[in-house]
């Protein structure tokens, strides 16, 4: 049985870099206290070289210009152990939760899914990087000794069964993370490494050190035994970020998005998973001018909300992250935040991926992402409401439909089998013909002689009306507010001149045909509802 | 001489490069495929609507444009294509579409206000790809405002369905999209059709007054350019000139509550 212990040096450093790529080459140095005392908790190698300590206060920290200062954040820290999480359960099944920088893998009978075990450590490290966090990974039959090695060298480090005791010998005694009451005892005996820890008499040091100097000396040996704490992996993925200065413009909004789609993405990537929706969560900032929001002029100002939410569904699931942060943009262009920004929290859903296999014969059909890309742009353009797949409602209302989400079939044999016959053999003898809609409908003056329309004054030109068929009459929903009661009429129009108010009209004639028009026996007057063409 | 016409053609093909893939060598007109209207007569008279390129359909008001349209749309929904219609003036009516045979969950269905969203959503969704036909609906706009759409917007519209499985038909009041367009239908309405009742009840016309019903409408499609089938017969022609060939096709009317007898009282 093998374990691989896989740690995360500088953890909360590590973790704030992670959110912010541009400081991976830079010192960074992490502060932390109440203010006003803040203190230096946490520095890169790069910092410590150039003078920061542990522990200084902020303001001395400030004075080495080539440091990037940042506050410590828990929430930040937070993502990168989920993220360290998801990088084990991507491995191996088996995994121990051990601390918030430190993970523990069973990696036995791996070699059938990774070929050898050097490809497993070097996918381990490489699976990582992508994720933006630098680890270490220590390969042993013992769990413990992994744990230590992990902790005390950097790089993969591979013990071999019986060499446990020699490998931590050349460790820190610090890596076995004492409390600092032994610790300072240790450094007045002179043990400073495992080597010498381990080379103490076990009965004296249990006199002077007690059970916690006896588990040392364990540890030390290498001979520590327990098993593994099995972990289960989360199925929740979550970035946050908490930002030190509120964001209330698009492009800045869609860089710190744009971070952490990717951490998102390569989450769900390393656990073979795809998005299948993207919850937006912003907490707002309190704006004394905003604070009110006035619905309407005669309804009294309203409270407005301190967060904003929003739900991007997607067609299929997908890690694009780059698709998601076009779409997430085209969303908050259409419906932007009433404030400036304070804190994100990004979570998506995970859905099995997409498996598809396309056909030589299939008919043309938009690519799914790329389709909801291009819905996003219409709907931006037009609004939301007017881009879709239209759907009839089952009621006798004239002209009542509703649009629906566009997702076309691209399997014939799933069109209703109606239409599909209907046209295999050739042409249709007669078409049907179609009538084109006035949205909204136009109010015009009919002149009736004997209860029949005889003359129509429509959009500025008077016609003569040759022929009409009516009236159909039609009503319904009267237990609403909205009934209607119609009487139709389908008329043939001969226009025979034109006002002085329809100049834009060139020739009356061209207008010519057959209108539906109807008299509203609510409304007491007269519309057209469309032509024929 | 021919070294130096060597050396000036290589120094054209460099000075292209990357822009244009051959600038010498003669790119051959492909066959062009084409799908059924969905009308018989329309199909005999222009062999059908060329994919990868542009058609006009123009007429004025209740010419017949937005039923050949939903034939169209109805021919390539029932094949399972996916769908696309601009409407410019928002005068798409489900129902009638429904009706005709028009598989409505394969059609995306663009509402717009003015031209310019109308020319916008066009641009989104031939760059976006993969739509089998796309219908840019400009029937009820006025010809004033058509006639100042920039004639670099049609060779956009037609460079970019160009080599794309795609049939963009365009219906206008009038033509503009000029030699853009690989296929020009002029439309045009014959007198309706009415049925009566005066016949049955003609004895007593004043206690039966006769009943008319629309049947429908005849529409007269005129072909004014394909570049699919060449119409030229001797050589002094151009071999894509318009011809003057046109072919008449009958429409019905469905009324979905026809059995409705005219009992009630008109409006007063």
């Amino acid at each position: 049985m093998a374990f691989a212990s896989i740690h995360v040096p500088n953890f909360p450093v590590q973790a704030v870099v992670r959110a912010e790529p541009s400081l991976c080459n830079k010192a960074v140095a992490l502060v932390d206290g109440a203010p006003p005392i803040w203190n230096v908790i946490a520095a890169n190698e790069v910092a410590l070289l150039a003078g920061i300590e542990l522990g200084m206060a902020k303001s001395q920290a400030v004075q080495f210009h080539a440091v990037e200062i940042r506050n410590r954040s828990r929430v930040q820290e937070k993502s990168a152990h989920a993220a360290l999480l998801d990088l084990g359960a991507s491995v191996s099944p088996r995994m121990e939760d051990t601390a918030p920088d430190t993970i523990i893998l069973d990696i036995s009978g791996l070699t059938f899914l990774f070929g050898s075990d050097e490809n497993i450590y070097r996918q381990l490290m490489q699976r990582a990087s992508s994720m933006g966090l630098l680890v270490h990974v220590a390969v042993s039959s013992n769990l413990e000794v992994a744990l230590q090695a992990a902790r005390g060298f950097s790089g993969i480090t591979v013990i071999p069964p019986g060499e446990e005791a020699k490998c931590l010998g050349k460790l820190s005694v610090r890596a076995l993370l004492p409390s600092a009451e032994i610790l300072e005892t240790l450094e007045r005996w002179g043990v400073r490494d495992c080597a010498a820890l381990a080379a103490l008499p076990v009965l004296q040091l249990s006199e002077r050190l007690g059970q916690e100097g006896v588990r040392l000396h364990e540890l030390a040996r290498g001979a520590c035994l327990r098993s593994l704490v099995l972990a289960k992996p989360g199925v929740r993925f979550e970035e946050e970020m908490a930002l030190d200065f509120a964001v209330a413009e698009l492009e800045p909004l869609a860089f710190l998005l744009g971070r952490l789609l990717d951490q998102l993405c390569a989450r769900l990537e390393a656990r073979a998973l795809a998005a299948c929706a993207i919850r937006t969560h912003f907490d707002l900032e309190d704006s004394f001018e905003k604070d009110f929001q006035v619905l309407s002029e005669n309804s009294p100002p309203k409270l407005a909300p301190k967060t904003y939410e929003k739900v991007l569904s997607l067609p299929v699931p997908t890690r694009n992250s780059k698709m998601l942060l076009k779409l997430l943009r085209l969303q908050l262009q259409a419906d932007p935040p009433h404030a400036a920004i304070v804190k994100i929290i990004l979570s998506a859903e995970p859905a099995r991926p997409r498996a598809a296999q396309g056909g030589l014969f299939l008919p043309s059909c938009p690519d799914p992402e790329k389709l909801e890309l291009t819905i996003g742009r219409l709907a931006n353009l037009v609004g939301h409401a007017n881009v879709g797949s239209p759907e009839l409602i089952d009621t006798h209302r004239p002209g009542d439909f509703r649009m629906a989400r566009f997702a076309p079939a691209s399997d014939e044999s799933t069109i209703p089998q109606k239409n599909a016959t209907a046209f295999t053999h050739g042409s249709r003898e007669t078409p049907l013909t179609a009538f084109r809609v006035f949205r909204p409908e136009i109010q015009v003056n009919v002149e009736p002689q004997q209860n029949d329309p005889t003359r129509i004054y429509f959009r500025g030109m008077r016609g003569n009306i040759i022929a009409a068929s009516g009236p159909w009459r039609t009503s319904g929903d009267w237990w609403r507010e909205d009934t209607w009661q119609q009487d139709e009429w389908d008329v043939e129009v001969r226009f025979d001149s034109v006002s002085g108010q329809s100049q834009k009209i060139s020739s009356p004639r061209t207008q010519n045909g057959i209108y539906r028009i109807y008299y509203d026996s609510l409304r007491a007057a007269w519309f057209a509802r469309g032509r024929y063409d | 001489m021919a070294v130096n016409l060597a050396t000036l053609r290589s120094n054209v093909e460099l000075a292209l490069a990357g822009r244009v893939a051959a600038p010498f060598s003669y790119r051959d007109r492909h066959a062009v495929e084409t799908v059924s209207t969905g009308i018989a007569e329309i199909d005999s008279l222009a062999v059908g609507l060329p994919r990868g390129a542009l058609t006009e359909i123009f007429g004025p008001a209740c010419s017949g444009r937005t039923t050949l349209l939903l034939s169209a749309l109805a021919a390539r929904t029932a094949h399972a294509e996916a769908c696309a219609l601009i409407d410019g003036c928002d005068a798409f009516d489900p129902h009638s579409a429904e009706a005709a045979g028009v598989e409505l969950k394969q059609l995306l269905w663009v509402r717009c206000r003015n031209i310019e969203q109308t020319l916008r959503a066009t641009d989104l969704l031939l760059q976006g790809g993969g739509f089998g036909f796309i219908a840019l609906d400009l029937g009820d706009m006025r010809a004033d405002v058509l006639r100042h759409v920039p004639l670099e917007s049609w060779f956009r519209f037609r460079r970019a369905v160009e080599d794309t499985p795609t049939v963009l038909m365009v219906l206008e009041p009038e033509s503009n999209a000029k030699t853009c367009a690989s296929l020009v239908l002029r439309m045009e309405a014959e007198p309706a059709r009415w049925s009566t009742t005066l016949e049955a009840h003609a004895t007593d016309f004043f206690r039966y007054p006769p009943s008319w019903l629309l049947e429908g409408f005849g529409i007269r499609a005129e072909l004014l350019r394909s570049r699919m089938q060449p119409i030229a017969t001797n050589s002094f022609q151009k071999p894509f000139a318009s011809a003057g060939r046109s072919e008449l096709f009958e429409t019905n009317v469905l009324r979905s509550y026809l059995s409705v007898v005219r009992m009630e009282p008109a409006p007063k």
